[in-house]
């Protein structure tokens, strides 16, 4: 068991034929997701990797069965092409552009959830469960098939995450990338739940950054509803205020969005909450054994 | 990006968003001629910089006389305006704003930002006019009234009336305000605004509303398509280095420790500064060397973080994923060559094709390269290193 995607997700690509949606395909389809097809506006009718390409979503959904779309389009295309896959009845977008302005990703949000799209991102390395499907731009061997969820905002503490966890001997569920933008899709209330009903998955990380409240959000809803052990470390206890940290939703706004408020609250909803990212692994490990 | 005072008010006058008249000027003398051609009996000189708390700092000055501009404006021109938003070092003043005077019946607080967990822009309304909106909301939050605009709505009456009502309008006044409030929103997602504050929004004599202030940031995401905010990017007003580290693509943000950090992507980034922190020192900087990491932005990094003279060790952080630690090894190598780095490197490659990295490293015997196993083991020895051990 996963979440969200497995071996049997039929998945397009929405700029399919360009530079990085080829690059990653290739990957993902190696790693073995079903990579079943492609949409590049003016394209469609061609065969790309090996699979056909599009000019339409609803056209590829129609003749493919896809039910999630990889999109690496340019950020100023982006909100039209999460509009599209919504409005083709893609029930769940993977985002992995950067750069896409918050004012579009506002309205394509507003219209996704209109049409009961989930997305994920922007800005995120996408989603993988392992050993089985991969969507997104991360590096798939890290992640063993084992027992932990992982949900994150940041791409390269996502992998230092996993490989923690691998080399304490367990592995990975399902690992979500969210992104770091001020406005994402899926976050860490939408997906705890998951992880708490699925049976492979006996332990949750959670990596969060400064900015923003969702993490705040998660202690409240771990402190009601998850019953499994979850790791969290929240990054940017260092960080001045002020100052965009990377990510454009990783900024501490006056006094809020800290790090420090942001672990206190998932302490006190029995989080076990590391102070340096090195002790990610073996926190779980302990939690694991009680 | 930010913008000065001056620069948001030409965007709320060409959506009239009533403000006062006033000129941008340099000099005294310029001052007491945009004074004079402003006329009356009453201006106020403003620095410009991009930091709030002018006030308080001595940087916004009643004057009486074109005299008084002309001597207010020697004093402000050129000075070190300290805020609670500089830092202690303050901010070089380069250009005052003059202004006309205002016949000011009550200050108000008028904002406009994204709210994250809404997904939607709020604006904010308080009573609390000229007061630092931060400790209005932490001391009497019910003095702070909000409304939540959908985007798919826009802004309507009826938030408009929340708010006036809010605020205790007279009745006559609520569509002045509502109007005002209005064209606001528009200034705001017409130009990507991620933020615009008015404080203080005043009520004059004569029951019109007026932004005495004005500060507006914007998402840099949406600047490739806002031409005339990008124009108004002042330069001077930013960190020099971080200003050349954005041209490599990188993202630098300068501390104040002394052990450097070169690592690839935001939140590894963040990571290894708290890592470090943890074993006891203290991060020098964030850099984000991005999902490359070739030896030209890795030397490029090292450029960057070795202009900082506090700077006593450097840890590259590195989690290879799609690029290759091999590649990284071999860029760490070459870049050494390109710049002069005498301070100890401590290298942690972890990812793809790690071992066959630190093979690389140990063969190419550079003397302040030191290779590390892992996260702590780098930072560890990194903070050692910076402390001279």
């Amino acid at each position: 068991m996963s979440i969200l995607v497995n071996k049997d997700t039929k998945v397009i690509v929405q700029g399919f034929t360009g530079k990085e949606g080829t690059f990653h395909a290739e990957q993902c389809m190696a790693y073995g997701t079903k990579i079943v097809g492609g949409v590049t506006p003016g394209k469609g009718g061609q065969e790309h990797l090996g699979q056909p390409v599009f000019n339409t979503v609803a056209e590829a959904v129609a003749s493919t069965g896809a039910t999630v779309s990889m999109i690496f389009v340019p950020p100023a295309f982006v909100s039209d092409a999460v509009m599209e896959a919504a409005d083709a009845g893609i029930a769940l977008a993977v985002i992995i552009t950067e750069g896409a302005p918050v004012k579009d990703m506002m309205f394509a949000k507003a219209y996704a959830v209109k049409k009961d799209m989930m997305t994920i991102g922007p800005n995120c390395p996408g989603i993988i469960t392992a050993e089985e499907c991969k969507i997104g731009i991360m590096p798939g061997f890290i992640f063993k098939k084992g027992n932990v969820g992982l949900i994150s905002k940041s791409g390269t503490l996502t992998y230092e995450s996993a490989n923690q966890v691998v080399k304490e001997g367990f592995g990975i569920t399902t690992a979500v990338g969210i992104g770091g933008d001020p406005i994402i899709g899926l976050s860490y209330k939408q997906l705890l739940p998951m992880f708490e009903a699925d049976p492979e998955t006996h332990a949750i990380v959670m990596i969060g950054e400064i900015g923003g409240d969702l993490e705040i959000q998660a202690a409240a809803y771990i402190k009601e509803h998850i019953t499994k052990p979850v790791v969290a470390f929240i990054a940017g206890q260092t960080a001045p205020a002020g100052k965009r940290m990377g990510h454009a939703g990783a900024i501490i706004s006056g006094s809020a969005g800290t790090a420090q408020e942001k672990m206190a609250a998932l302490e006190a909803a029995g989080v076990r909450v590391v102070v340096s990212p090195a002790d990610i692994g073996k926190a779980l490990a302990e939690v694991m054994k009680k | 990006m930010n913008i000065h005072e001056y620069q948001a008010k030409e965007l709320f006058k060409k959506y009239n968003v009533p403000t006062l008249r006033g000129h941008i000027v340099f000099t005294p003398d310029e001052a007491v001629k945009a004074a004079q051609e402003l006329g009356g009996n009453i201006w106020v000189v403003k620095a410009q910089i991009h930091a709030g708390g002018r006030g308080l700092g001595g940087g916004v000055k009643l004057a009486r006389s074109t005299t008084e501009v002309r001597s207010m404006a020697a004093e402000i021109l050129g000075m070190q305006l300290v805020t609670h938003q500089t830092g202690p070092e303050g901010k070089l003043v380069q250009k005052v704003y003059i202004e006309e005077g205002a016949d000011i019946k009550k200050e108000y607080y008028l904002g406009l930002l994204l709210d994250r967990a809404l997904e939607m822009p709020i604006m904010m309304a308080s009573t609390e006019g000229g007061m630092a909106i931060e400790d209005v909301a932490h001391n009497t939050p019910e003095k702070i009234i909000k409304v939540a605009i959908d985007p798919l709505t826009g802004f309507q009456s009826f938030h408009g009336r929340k708010l006036a009502f809010g605020l205790g309008l007279e009745v006559s006044e609520i569509n002045t305000f509502i109007k005002f409030a209005s064209a606001l929103y528009r200034v705001y997602m017409d130009h990507d605004a991620e933020m615009i504050e008015i404080n203080p929004l005043v009520k004059t004599g004569d029951g019109k509303f007026l932004a005495l202030d004005a500060k507006m940031g914007f998402d840099n995401n949406a600047l490739y398509r806002q031409d005339q905010v990008r124009e108004m990017r002042d330069l001077s007003e930013e960190e020099p280095t971080e200003i050349e580290a954005d041209k490599y693509g990188l993202s630098y943000i300068k501390l104040d420790g002394n052990v450097g950090c070169m690592v690839n992507g935001a939140g590894l980034a963040m990571g290894t500064m708290d890592t470090i922190n943890y074993e006891g020192g203290k991060p020098a900087n964030f850099l984000d060397v991005g999902g490359s990491a070739s030896a030209e932005t890795v030397a490029k990094g090292f450029d960057i973080i070795l202009k900082d003279p506090n700077v006593k060790a450097i840890f590259v952080n590195i989690f290879g994923g799609i690029v290759r630690c091999d590649r990284v090894a071999n860029g760490i190598i070459e870049a050494t060559k390109i710049t002069n780095v005498n301070v100890p490197v401590i290298v942690r490659l972890d990812g793809t094709n790690a071992i066959e990295a630190a093979e690389i490293l140990k063969n190419a015997g550079i003397a302040n390269i030191v290779a590390a196993t892992d996260l702590a083991d780098g930072a560890r020895k990194a903070v050692a290193a910076a402390k001279g051990e």
